[in-house]
């Protein structure tokens, strides 16, 4: 009786190990947006953004601090902060994700796969479903996860007030990308 | 049976655990570092005065500032609007934490130059102030008015030095503490003093986003000028609105110091709000990037 208990704690605690070693993580992702209109490019980048992604379930989880995004223009950053973001009301924008398909990734040996990741991207007080584009490459014990997709500001809550209208577009491109290791607690 | 059932729950538990804790995994390894409390005032001054905000390295800020006569100056003076005086300013951010300026003053053809230097950042669960040193020195460059005394140069110097204290105590709320010393090479009288100190008190409360009311008043010690100029000399306040329009700051203000050099707003404002010589003034600000400053300080 006694030994049986001491095998399940030796197979649980096994099997806690591995789901660690099945994690991987950065702290140090990069995500860019880009604004395009006739009268003024802007882009913006954040090279502080912390990813998780557990291979066993295909959980993929990112978040990064709003104040972390550089603009070239350093009056258009504090205005992304105060007017936009209200990044000292709402600091974090997360995006909590699975990755679709996952059976068919094979992430013992070097490979690239395009994937969808289904999710909830939340900024500010708002929480959308979205379903975003992206590619895995599996190469020398790291994953790397690229993807490019749109979003817009008023399904964020994010007003853009009437006088800088013409210079902030409808649809923003936002750029990901993700080196990960092992992630070792 | 037992047995299973525990390893189920053994096992299920684990699991579970694992995935709920993946977001706070992230979260608690997100760099948690103490952040920088930034825009205490949407621009560089609170009205006439300065605010502990400076320009961003590599910022050029323009800053034409207008005043008018007294309002109670009535319709023959067009409440005020036919005695416009302005100042010009060029202000530059050199890095994020120090900035240099000059200005001229229509009254009293004042050029001034300044320079800026940001002390200690307010940060977020940190130290609560943000602490500016400030230091101008200006130059009257009026024609003598008596060519027989001996006029020396150093007569038409004056200095001002400040310790901008501030907090942005919430987001919308910021209030600032300016004590301040005006030397001034030359005095009217032997009863004024060289040297003048000034408490001065500001603050601003945001109604909307682009919109915050602002005051700031600024007291001088007693005994310090002769009877003649005390009585005819005031303290300053000042109070209206910032605006900001994304490229520009509008300030419109109400105000009993028609002067906006140091000098001259801080020792002769000659105004008085309860005599009801109440000024109408704005500035307008607007910052051009000239060059690109990457680091922190």
């Amino acid at each position: 009786m006694k030994k049986t208990t001491l095998l399940l704690l030796l197979i649980g605690s096994a099997i806690v190990t591995t789901a660690q070693t099945t994690k991987y993580f950065t702290r140090s992702a990069h995500i860019d947006f880009y604004s395009h209109t006739p009268m003024e490019d802007i882009k913006a980048d954040n090279d502080q953004v912390s990813a998780l992604l557990n291979l066993v379930n295909g959980e993929f989880v990112f978040t990064c601090l709003i104040k972390s995004f550089v603009f070239p223009k350093a009056l258009m950053q504090e205005h992304f902060n105060e007017d936009y973001m209200e990044s000292d009301k709402f600091p974090k924008s997360t995006f909590n994700g699975k990755i679709k398909d996952l059976s068919k990734i094979d992430f013992t040996k070097d490979g690239e796969y395009s994937v969808l990741v289904d999710g909830k991207l939340t900024m500010k007080d708002k929480t959308n479903e979205i379903e975003v584009p992206g590619t895995l490459i599996i190469k020398d014990g790291k994953i790397t996860a690229r993807s490019k997709f749109k979003i817009r500001p008023e399904d964020y809550n994010i007003h853009i007030s009437a006088m800088v209208k013409e210079k902030i577009a409808k649809e923003l491109e936002i750029n990901v990308d993700a080196v990960m290791e092992p992630f070792k607690k | 049976m037992k047995i299973q059932l525990l390893t189920i729950i053994l096992l299920t538990s684990v699991s579970a655990r694992a995935q709920n804790d993946l977001i706070n995994l992230l979260n608690d390894s997100t760099a948690n570092k103490k952040q920088d409390i930034t825009a205490t005032f949407k621009t560089t001054r609170i009205i006439t005065g300065q605010s502990v905000e400076l320009n961003h390295g590599g910022g050029l800020n323009v800053v034409i500032q207008h005043r008018f006569g007294t309002i109670n100056s009535g319709v023959y003076e067009f409440f005020g609007l036919d005695r416009a005086s302005i100042k010009l300013n060029l202000e530059l951010g050199i890095t994020n934490r120090l900035n240099t300026g000059i200005s001229r003053s229509s009254i009293g053809k004042y050029y001034e130059g300044y320079l800026k230097y940001k002390l200690i950042k307010q940060k977020e669960g940190g130290f609560p102030l943000t602490i500016v040193a400030y230091s101008s020195m200006g130059i009257d460059s009026r024609r003598w008015t008596s060519q027989n005394s001996d006029n020396l140069f150093s007569s038409r110097l004056y200095y001002t030095h400040q310790i901008l204290i501030g907090s942005r105590i919430t987001p919308s709320l910021s209030v600032q503490f300016m004590p301040t010393i005006v030397h001034r090479n030359l005095v009217p009288t032997r009863a004024d003093k060289n040297d003048v100190f000034i408490m001065g008190i500001g603050g601003r409360q945001k109604i909307s986003k682009h919109v915050s009311i602002n005051a700031e008043y600024y007291y001088v010690l007693p005994n310090q000028m002769s009877l003649g100029t005390d009585a005819l000399y005031h303290n300053s306040l000042s109070v209206g609105f910032d605006i900001e329009t994304g490229g520009h700051v509008f300030q419109l203000h109400l105000t009993n110091s028609r002067q906006m050099s140091d000098k001259g707003f801080l020792t002769e404002t000659d105004g008085s709000w309860t005599k009801g010589d109440i000024i109408l003034g704005f500035n307008i600000a607007r910052v051009f990037t000239v060059y690109q400053w990457k680091k922190d300080w």
